[in-house]
């Protein structure tokens, strides 16, 4: 059965790196750190976001597709044409290891929106993009669009994360940001598409939980225009941040008080300012309350949130050395790229870390 | 006469062993269904006048007395069962329509029989609601239009008219003349104590009550009784009644004999007169007369109060519900063919409306696909009988549920379903004085406190087993209900899986 016809719930590693400054490292220090999980994982999926990979096409938007077939690749790349001026495109570089099989066609596209077909739109040229991605998603059988920001991109497969690293060469790449997933699904997954992290525009997610509200959260987002395919919790918490954050210009503090709001108890002891804030939020975002273990990481355009449930049912540890932050499963997994550190914190239940660039502004 | 005789359908059986003939039972019942006999010194008892409300077994001193049903039978017969052959002989008699109370008693499918609730384990933990904050707090009025923020970048509190609940349960609209002025005192301060709202029904609102304003939905219906501006200012909410699911398409109707006193008075209609509301208001022919209704209440009003809008679950309730929630309505508020009444044309209450559970799920997919949900909060009732009724109704896409039956009975109602005589002896159904005092507002209010205080800790139960602690994400959240002998038919409306998938 394809990854998308049933749930498949999942115990998982997560792991993240940024530089505050912006300097570019290699992808070597996030398979590291994401290796030392292993047997958080079940060889079942794996997968990295990178931020700053593509400084030499920073203004397009890098499209990293899977093809089922040479057929689904034909009708994607008479949509992209239609809707986007194609810069470049190629095979993604992979490198053949026993450990990885099965692979579906993989390919990278560097676009930017044809501008009077946008204009034609009427829409932002963010919410012209994502519509794109949707279209091409659910409307051609057998593509699928898996990442899909500027400057940024998404590798992963079915395998272990080390693997599906080694596969794509990811150690080849350098960016200001890396956030990795090892999955433990207790269903098989045949497809890739559903390995994690989940990408949209910039923002990628990767999560290690279970969300009981996945339902009530998934029926609500459908109606902004978000399409649920894959039936993962990652990829409803995907749309929603990308609700919040985009359509609603929430702030990234704004975001954590919704999917994560506190307790009623708690904002009646707030001072009042605060306390409205709060109640504003809860009442009208209740749809998105995301309630369940989870400990994500969201890597966006300019920096990296991490936060958990309220109720820290998913540990998370996160460390700081000079201009580096690190967010992991484990505290292992930041020792072994990163040993001596000025501070090694677990944040509370439902306090987001969030990191900006130094440079940059959300 | 021979021809229309009809054998009682209940026996009283007196054990003359326990009867200790104190004649607590005579004093009682208000249907004069037990008799001393001063020369043999012995309680007799006619069954014809029984109606099975229990008062005299509940309070006989010695358990001396029980109801049976009776076993005189007419011939088995599948297709023409003694009750069809009775319901005959009524109308060959008087040529009248038959009337009856309460919910259709007939037997329907009851769906929330068929759907079984999730718990969390070991993917995803169960939480304690006993050591964890649990919230069941819900909202119900529209979501905000747009976000604004101050000078300083943060968020103003702006929102609609909105209703806060401490629990997704309301009571029900039951007017005042079918319920007796003590069942609506206890009504009114119990929602006060549990932080919900009960319903005027369409009998307008007693002055004596305008203190419990905040906790009052205040109703509108088509006969309008009532209906002044200090009414309309006086609650937390208004509700303007299109249908209610015992009798969907005709209005409400309460018999001469009980419009006496203050009900005539806050009615605004002369004693004895029948009060017969019309089946539609006569100003709402369409949605757009809706529409126009729904803001002159609030111009009326000054935007200050939500405005819902109840109906009877009908065949395109779906439909019905989209134009609701397009009409500047707040809250639609769905009744289903079980719920409740004073009176009936037993027919109507029997044979029309659908079942709560498909209405809900219908009208809650058909508002997400249309992408009009958050426009509108979904109330429900007909019938919620218990907490695990309520989970699933919130599961299925409902806010918050109506409950008119459970809280009589926790008033003491006997579900006799003679309230349409207007002799109730629980002091419920009844405008009779000497009937009324019976029912204490003291301890009937604290009973209805303690049967929802129960319910919300059991709701609490249920929430944590399944890993939610807020009640927002229990909301439409289908993957929590499994059917069990349903078709696939059912399973696709109701919009659930089956249990083992």
């Amino acid at each position: 059965m394809k990854e998308g016809m049933f749930r498949n719930l999942s115990g998982c590693a997560i792991s993240g790196i940024i530089s505050k400054s912006g300097n570019r490292f290699s992808g070597q220090r996030i398979i590291d750190s994401i290796a030392v999980m292993h047997d958080r994982s079940n060889g079942l999926g794996g997968g990295f976001a990178a931020y700053g990979i593509y400084p030499e096409y920073k203004e397009y938007y890098a499209f990293h597709i899977f093809y089922d077939n040479k057929t689904a690749k034909k009708e994607s790349e008479e949509f992209l044409e239609e809707h986007f001026d194609i810069i470049n495109l190629s095979k993604i570089p992979t490198q053949k290891i026993p450990e990885i099989t099965d692979e579906p066609l993989i390919w990278r596209y560097f676009v930017t929106p044809l501008p009077t077909k946008l204009a034609e739109s009427q829409l932002d040229e963010r919410e012209f993009v994502a519509r794109c991605v949707f279209r091409i998603n659910t409307a051609i059988d057998g593509a699928y669009i898996f990442s899909s920001g500027k400057n940024m991109g998404v590798f992963k497969a079915v395998g272990f994360p080390e693997d599906v690293a080694r596969f794509y060469r990811l150690d080849e790449y350098e960016g200001y940001c890396f956030t990795a997933h090892g999955r433990y699904p207790t269903n098989t997954p045949g497809w890739w598409g559903g390995a994690h992290p989940f990408a949209l525009l910039d923002y990628s997610v990767v999560h290690n939980g279970e969300i009981s509200s996945y339902d009530a959260n998934r029926r609500a987002i459908e109606m902004y225009g978000y399409k649920c395919t894959l039936q993962t919790d990652t990829e409803v918490i995907t749309y929603i941040i990308d609700y919040l954050h985009r359509k609603n210009k929430l702030t990234l503090n704004e975001i954590c008080s919704v999917i994560a709001a506190p307790f009623w108890s708690t904002i009646e002891n707030k001072p009042q300012k605060e306390r409205e804030e709060l109640e504003f939020l809860r009442y009208a975002f209740a749809s998105q309350l995301i309630t369940g273990p989870f400990s994500i990481i969201v890597g966006f355009e300019g920096g990296m949130m991490a936060l958990n449930d309220r109720l820290k049912l998913r540990s998370m540890v996160v460390g700081e050395k000079d201009d580096m932050v690190y967010v992991a499963s484990e505290e292992a997994a930041i020792r072994v790229i990163q040993n001596d550190l000025d501070k090694v914190w677990s944040p509370k239940g439902g306090e987001g870390v969030i990191v900006l660039l130094e440079k940059g502004k959300i | 006469m021979a021809i229309d005789y009809i054998y009682p359908d209940y026996e009283i059986i007196r054990n003359n062993d326990r009867c200790i003939a104190c004649r607590v039972c005579e004093r009682q019942c208000s249907n004069e269904a037990h008799e001393y006999l001063s020369d043999s010194k012995k309680m007799v008892s006619d069954d014809a006048k029984c109606v099975n409300c229990h008062r005299c077994v509940s309070l006989c001193p010695t358990r001396a007395l029980k109801i049976v049903q009776s076993d005189h039978t007419f011939k088995i017969n599948a297709n023409w069962d003694g009750k069809s052959i009775k319901e005959i002989y009524k109308q060959a008699d008087s040529g009248g329509v038959l009337l009856s109370s309460m919910g259709n008693p007939e037997n329907y499918p009851v769906y929330f029989d068929k759907i079984l609730i999730n718990a969390s384990q070991v993917t995803n933990p169960p939480i304690d609601p006993l050591r964890e904050p649990m919230e069941t707090r819900v909202f119900l009025g529209p979501k905000p239009d747009k976000i604004e923020r101050d000078d300083k970048g943060r968020i103003k509190k702006n929102l609609p008219p909105h209703i806060m609940l401490s629990m997704p349960v309301m009571f029900s609209a039951m007017s005042y003349g079918s319920i007796s002025y003590n069942a609506h005192e206890s009504l009114a301060r119990a929602a006060r104590e549990l932080g919900i709202l009960y319903n005027t029904g369409e009998g307008g609102l007693h002055e004596d009550l305008y203190k419990y304003g905040q906790n009052t939905i205040v109703q509108v219906a088509s006969g309008r009784f009532g209906v002044h501006k200090k009414y309309l200012s006086s609650g937390a909410a208004i509700e303007i009644k299109m249908g209610q699911g015992a009798k969907p398409g005709i209005g409400g109707h309460l018999p001469g004999k009980k419009i006496v006193g203050d009900i005539s008075k806050t009615r605004m209609i002369p004693e004895g007169s029948d009060a017969i509301s019309p089946a539609p208001h006569h100003d709402i022919y369409s949605i757009e007369d809706l529409r126009q209704l729904v803001y002159s209440l609030k111009e009326a009003t000054g935007y200050t109060k939500p405005v819902i809008v109840k109906i009877a679950a009908v065949h395109n309730v779906s439909a019905i519900a989209s134009g609701i929630a397009r009409s500047g309505a707040d809250i639609i508020a769905i009744d289903g063919f079980r719920g409740g009444t004073g009176a009936a044309p037993t027919r109507i209450r029997d044979h029309v409306g659908i079942p709560i559970e498909l209405a809900l799920a219908s009208v809650d997919k058909r508002l997400r696909d249309e992408g009009i949900r958050d426009n509108v909060s979904i109330v429900v009732g007909g019938s919620i009988r218990s907490s695990a009724d309520v989970v699933k109704a919130v599961a299925l896409g409902a806010d918050c549920v109506y409950i008119g039956t459970a809280a009589l009975i926790a008033l003491g109602c006997h579900l006799c379903r003679s309230c349409q005589t207007g002799k109730c002896n629980w002091g419920i159904a009844t405008q009779r004085e000497d009937l009324v005092k019976r029912l204490n507002p003291n301890i009937g209010y604290k009973r209805l406190v303690n049967l929802l205080t129960a319910w919300q800790h059991e709701i609490k139960e249920m929430m944590g087993g399944m890993g939610i602690n807020s009640i927002e994400a229990l909301k439409g959240n289908r993957l929590m209900l499994r059917g069990v002998g349903l078709n696939e038919k059912e399973l696709e409306i109701l919009g659930i899986k089956h249990a083992g998938e």
